[in-house]
């Protein structure tokens, strides 16, 4: 890899501060960030590491409603602190990447890159989630902006996501065979009566809404009600593992045996 | 009762203790004092004409110690090939230059063109980056139906992209078309055998190291064969006499096949280091590999069987494409056609059968020989399309097999395509195959599937191989440009331990420990007290390596031999011990004694006798007691089987799991029965992996759109189910002295079509008219076959 | 250059570390720990997971000093002087290794599966191993290994 230098904050406006400077990148578990150095498809001049920054770090479960997790906590952390009040979400988490892997990548991290194949952004729309950042809150809905797009300002930093807890959600993924990255994963909550459904892996315009399945659901929570939808592959992705026809249709199966599993 | 040591018992692996606790020695894990690190620089375009070559910038940046180009090795021999094919018309195969450094032309991505030399790894990468590249880009040509239609040329002195036209046996083809024409009915399939990468867990490395002062080069290399590379590179390439040149391959992690040939890097690092006065090392990254690794398979068929109203196979036809790459590796001319044409016969007295193979260049990396080479695509083909052809004319496909099966008593058979099989037992194994996959139970497990929502199926096949490569006279008839014997030697010590020098390699066979088995089972002495020495030309006689499942029973022979020859000798020792004669002497349970008498030596003071020679019949017998043997075995042998495999497919979704693998394999004689079982578990996976998972994708550019692991899927625990294997059904080899046959590629020959026809029979149950879908089935592709 | 102090297995080193240096290099290369392989570029393969505090690492994808101040345990120091380490002893009675190039990475996947789940199933074994790639075994003998490994320290336990 390239050479550079390293700056190691210990609170968010130190690594803001260290963000702000010419061709600095944020370093959270390196997951995705380090092959990237290693095989010399990145080139930053500062790497400022999120590791040591205890604000950032740790799983709240704010008044029964929401899992709030620092944005350098890894998939590990949340995969374990949220078993018990958010099962979809630790599902999800429990099951990116392998162990190894799960101990070290965080959830800024995969929400900053927000690869289309990443599963924390079908979380993140599914459940309305809140984005915080060191300057301001963004939610899910305004966050994804696109493949390895987001609304991230230039060394604007994740500091911690608040995940609404839902009545029911479950979280499928089916996986590209080999990176095990999801071909499409589907995420479905009900809050009350509303639906909502968030397609990742399918598009090229990264992670998504399903509007007509939400329309469905929220009116009838089950998997018959999506039975005579069909969704457009038109912009979805096609590629090795699978044409867009495929991952239109891997969407509607998927959703519908998330439905099942959450109802 | 098993055995707890010596031939057929299980003994625990003596070079695990050190692959356990980080005390394996790998190539990479040397490090040379003075050492320089090589980074090259390879294409990144497909088929180019290279205007120029810029290396000034990059010669002047910090620690470079020389920037190297083809122009450097002008004078220098290419790569070689080792084996000639013929053509149908009496013509040799095209063999273009196979240069170490592009010699202004670029012919596949991963093509070397430039190679830095630096002080430290980062160095010589950033060097390599800032050397300047003219490319003049050319069409580049994937397919092999175009390459041989319209494609550009990929070598333009060859005058075509067409290797060689091969006819196997050309005397067949007018009979076999006559049989076709007048079989009651032909069953016809066209497939594809995907391109395949090896991926040992350990990339390639190679250490050049020249030694000035005794003109003496050695290499360190990751290779299945170190004998093999000194002969190729100091003979063709770089013209070293064997006596100045050292191969050394140590702990070598994993081969199949990728490790054989002899790479340009090897070359390199050899040749820098002498121009240097350094070590030179390089080290392939993952990325590298997939593009400088040779790959495997890649054969385009089409096979028809001919059949008769009772099914009896009458005719085969198949006429195949063999994908060459960009240059002809080491011994990819022999895959498609003495490893592949042969075989076709299987396990089935067809009366006619023709093989045609045209073997192709194209703008990928070179193709050669992966774990079963040859007799996977032969397998596959043949069992497919019995598959299918039993589904046309309603008979069970185990019930056709069988019927179709040469019989027990008419070994040895020679088949209508050259080979004689010297023994089997295919009902046998088939009996075997039915008890331990339970195929009566099935139905009840189909059912329970379905009760699951899944489609349950069904697949069964049978395979042969021709192993224990390879009887010279027949191989060099045949094209081989070298003897495929093996040697050994054996060193007694003074003191009684025994040392053995083979020239077999060991990459994860196990040859530490099997080959003692061996040994001490002969001379009745604990197989601690023997050690293996393999891997380095300085200290083993001149062998071939190993590859083609050919270790024990080609090197495990030599290894018999040697020790036959010690024990001659050491009766004399004896007898002389005893004043009595040689031929009086029987020795058994590591005692010499003297027949119908009380009296007996042991083997201890045999050995020290033979070093310390004080009363020594010096007239007669010379001291010491070391003995060397080479072997050429007299045939290939034929290992074979039947393999069971149930699928469970999700219809919505495509995927595909394996939820039972059981093997009957007849390997004759085993000496360790559970090194054996563990190389047939990892033949099955492998073979998964091909009809499942893996995949070399080149887009219509000559990129390599799967050259990672993000995107070649290699199989993982989850992939794989828990394996039934059982090698209980011996037909001892009849013509080695261990009555072996070889294990290693068994399970990659043997599964690919079992689990691709179970896939079919799941699908056919569901309804779902598909006769076959090329692999990797992945669920992409199920889906798309089912959805049509 | 970075500056860190950190233990592995069990032996205590401080020095200067080249910031871009990853954790497997500075093993290999610094420590001369060469039990830690690299058999890929991407991160997946395994060869090189080691624990860091006492969690399972892939070591090529992190940097040597983000282990400053931790405990780092690699295959050399999963075996005392006399014997091998249970996991060790029970992949060689199962043959659960080949090549050994994936070993290393294996047995300290095992290890740490053991760790947190000290009786897992088959299934929960072939799951915890998606991260590490084995070319030579099939994995059957492998999950057979760890298996047994988690049987004898069960009924050592409740003896």
């Amino acid at each position: 890899m390239y050479d550079f230098e390293f700056a190691r904050p210990t609170t968010v406006s130190e690594a803001a501060s260290a963000l702000a400077a010419e061709g600095a990148q944020a370093l959270g578990g390196g997951q995705t960030l380090i092959p990237s150095l290693k095989n010399r498809l990145a080139s930053p001049s500062l790497l400022v590491i999120l590791a040591g920054i205890d604000e950032m770090r740790g799983v709240d479960i704010d008044a029964g409603d929401s899992v709030v997790v620092g944005g350098a906590t890894t998939h590990a952390e949340v995969a374990s602190a949220a078993a018990d009040s958010f099962p979809a979400l630790a599902w999800l988490a429990g099951n990116i990447g392998d162990p190894a892997v799960r101990n070290r990548g965080t959830v800024g991290g995969s929400l900053a890159n927000n690869d289309p194949s990443a599963c924390y952004p079908a979380a993140a729309l599914a459940t309305g989630a809140t984005i915080a950042t060191n300057n301001r809150k963004i939610s899910a809905d305004d966050y994804f902006k696109g493949m390895f797009e987001s609304a991230l300002y230039e060394g604007e930093l994740i500091t911690k996501v608040r995940f609404p807890i839902p009545d029911a959600a479950n979280y499928q993924k089916f996986e590209q065979p080999a990176s095990r990255f999801a071909l499409v994963g589907v995420f479905v909550a009900r809050f009350g009566q509303e639906a909502r459904v968030a397609v990742t892996g399918a598009s090229e315009n990264g992670a998504f809404r399903w509007a007509e399945a939400e329309a469905a659901l929220s009116a009838d929570f089950s998997s018959g009600a999506i039975s005579d939808l069909s969704i457009s592959a038109d912009e979805m992705i096609r590629d090795l593992h699978g044409s867009s026809t495929y991952r239109a249709h891997l969407t509607k199966v998927l959703t519908a045996r998330a439905v099942d599993a959450a109802s | 009762m098993p055995k707890d040591n010596g031939i057929g018992a299980s003994s625990k692996r003596r070079e695990d203790v050190r692959f356990l606790t980080g005390a394996g020695r790998y190539t990479d894990d040397l490090n040379i004092h003075g050492q320089a690190y090589v980074c090259f620089l390879r294409s990144d375009t497909a088929h180019a004409k290279l205007a120029s070559v810029e290396t000034d910038q990059a010669s002047a940046m910090p620690g470079v110690l020389r920037v190297f180009t083809g122009a450097d090795f002008e004078g220098v021999g290419g790569l070689p090939c080792g084996w000639q094919i013929t053509d149908r018309n009496g013509e040799p195969m095209k063999e273009p230059a196979h240069p170490i450094l592009a010699q202004g032309k670029v012919r596949h991505v991963g093509d070397p063109i430039a190679a830095v030399v630096a002080e430290t790894a980062a160095q010589a990468r950033d060097a390599a980056e800032a050397i300047l590249v003219d490319y003049d880009e050319m069409p580049a040509v994937v397919d092999m139906k175009s390459a041989l239609e319209s494609g550009p040329l990929v070598h333009e002195d060859a005058g075509t992209n067409l290797c060689f036209d091969w006819g196997f046996v050309e005397d067949n083809r007018e009979a076999v078309d006559k049989a076709l024409a007048a079989a009651h009915h032909v069953t016809t399939l066209k497939l594809t055998n995907n391109r395949l990468v090896a991926n040992p867990m350990e990339p390639r490395v190679a250490i050049g190291d020249y030694d000035a002062a005794t003109d003496v080069s050695t290499l360190y290399t990751t290779s299945q064969n170190p004998h093999v590379i000194r002969l190729l590179m100091g003979a063709f390439v770089l013209s070293i006499p064997e006596h100045k040149l050292r191969v050394v391959s140590p702990d070598v992690g994993g081969g199949f096949g990728s490790k054989i040939y002899h790479y340009a890097e090897e070359a390199f690092c050899t040749f820098a280091s002498r121009q240097l006065l350094r070590p030179v090392k390089w080290t392939a990254s993952r990325s590298e590999a997939f593009i400088s690794d040779a790959h495997g398979r890649d054969h385009v068929t089409k096979i028809e069987l001919g059949l008769d109203a009772e099914g009896n196979f009458l005719a085969i036809r198949t006429e195949t494409l063999a994908n060459m790459g960009a240059y002809l590796s080491t011994f990819a001319p022999a895959v498609p056609t003495y490893l592949h044409g042969t075989l076709m016969a299987g396990n089935y007295k067809t009366p006619q059968i023709y093989v045609n193979v045209k073997a192709v260049f194209t703008n990928t990396v070179p193709v050669d020989a992966y774990r079963g080479a040859g007799r996977p695509e032969a397998t596959f083909q043949l069992e497919r399309v019995i598959d299918k052809a039993a589904r046309e004319i309603g008979m069970d496909p185990i019930e056709l097999r069988r019927k179709n099966f040469i019989e027990k008593d008419q070994f040895p058979y020679t088949t209508p395509v050259a080979l004689q099989y010297d023994t089997g037992d295919y009902a046998a194994t088939m009996d075997k195959l039915e008890e331990i996959a339970d195929i009566a139970g099935f139905d009840a497990r189909a059912a329970e599937s379905k009760r699951n929502g899944k489609l349950r199926g069904l697949g069964v096949n049978c395979y042969i191989e021709a192993c224990g490569i390879a009887p010279s006279n027949l191989v060099g008839q045949l094209g081989a440009r070298a003897g495929l014997y093996e040697s050994a030697t054996v060193r007694v010590n003074a003191t009684g331990s025994v040392t053995v020098m083979t020239g077999s390699h060991s990459h994860g066979q196990g040859h530490e420990t099997t080959f003692p088995q061996v040994v001490s089972d002969m001379l009745g002495i604990a197989e601690d007290q023997i050690n293996i020495v393999h891997g380095d030309t300085a200290n083993t006689p001149m062998g071939m390596g190993t590859y083609g499942s050919r270790s024990i029973a080609v090197g495990g022979a030599a290894l018999v031999r040697a020790t036959e020859k010690i024990i001659s000798k050491a009766k004399k020792i004896a007898a002389h011990l005893m004043e009595s004669s040689a031929d009086d002497i029987e020795f058994a349970d590591g005692q010499f004694t003297v027949a119908g008498t009380d009296k007996s030596v042991a083997w201890g003071d045999v050995c020290l006798t033979a070093y310390v020679p004080h009363n020594y019949p010096l007239d007669e017998l010379e001291p010491g007691l070391e003995e060397t043997a080479f072997y050429d075995p007299a045939n290939f042998t034929f290992p074979a089987g039947a393999y069971a495999c149930e699928v469970e497919v999700d219809a919505e979704t495509g995927k595909v799991d394996i939820v039972a693998f059981a093997a009957a394999d007849d390997f004759g004689n085993v000496i360790n029965p559970m090194i054996v079982d563990g190389q047939v578990h990892g033949g099955i996976a492998q073979g998964a992996g091909q009809a499942l998972l893996e995949h070399a994708v080149y887009d219509e550019t000559g990129q390599i759109i799967s050259g990672s692991y993000m995107e070649y899927a290699m199989p993982r625990a989850d992939d794989i189910p828990d394996l039934i294997v059982d090698h209980s059904c011996q037909t001892p080899c009849t013509h080695n002295p261990l009555g072996v046959k070889g294990c290693g590629e068994a399970g990659a020959i043997g599964s690919p079509p079992t689990i691709v026809n179970a896939v079919v029979d799941a699908l056919r149950r569901g309804g779902y008219e598909v006769d076959h879908i090329d692999m990797p089935l992945t669920p992409y592709r199920v889906w798309e076959a089912i959805s049509r | 250059m970075e500056t860190v102090n950190l233990i592995v297995n069990g032996s205590a080193f401080s020095g200067e570390v080249e910031g871009r240096k990853l954790l497997s290099d500075f093993l290999r290369e610094d420590l001369r720990c060469t039990g830690t392989h690299v058999g890929c570029d991407t991160g997946q393969c395994g060869a090189c997971v080691v624990h860091v505090g006492g969690k399972a690492v892939k070591s090529c994808s992190m940097f040597a000093w983000e282990a400053d101040g931790m405990e780092v345990a690699t295959i050399e120091g999963m075996a005392d002087e006399e014997s091998l380490g249970d996991i060790q002893q029970a992949f060689q009675d199962s043959h659960a290794l080949q090549c050994g190039f994936c070993t290393p990475g294996m047995v300290m996947s095992a290890a740490a599966l053991l760790d947190e789940n000290p009786n897992p199933t088959d299934a929960e074994i072939r799951d915890y191993l998606e991260g590490n790639l084995c070319r030579c075994t099939g994995y059957h003998n492998i999950v057979k290994a760890i298996r047994s490994v988690a049987e004898r320290r069960a009924s050592a336990g409740a003896a």
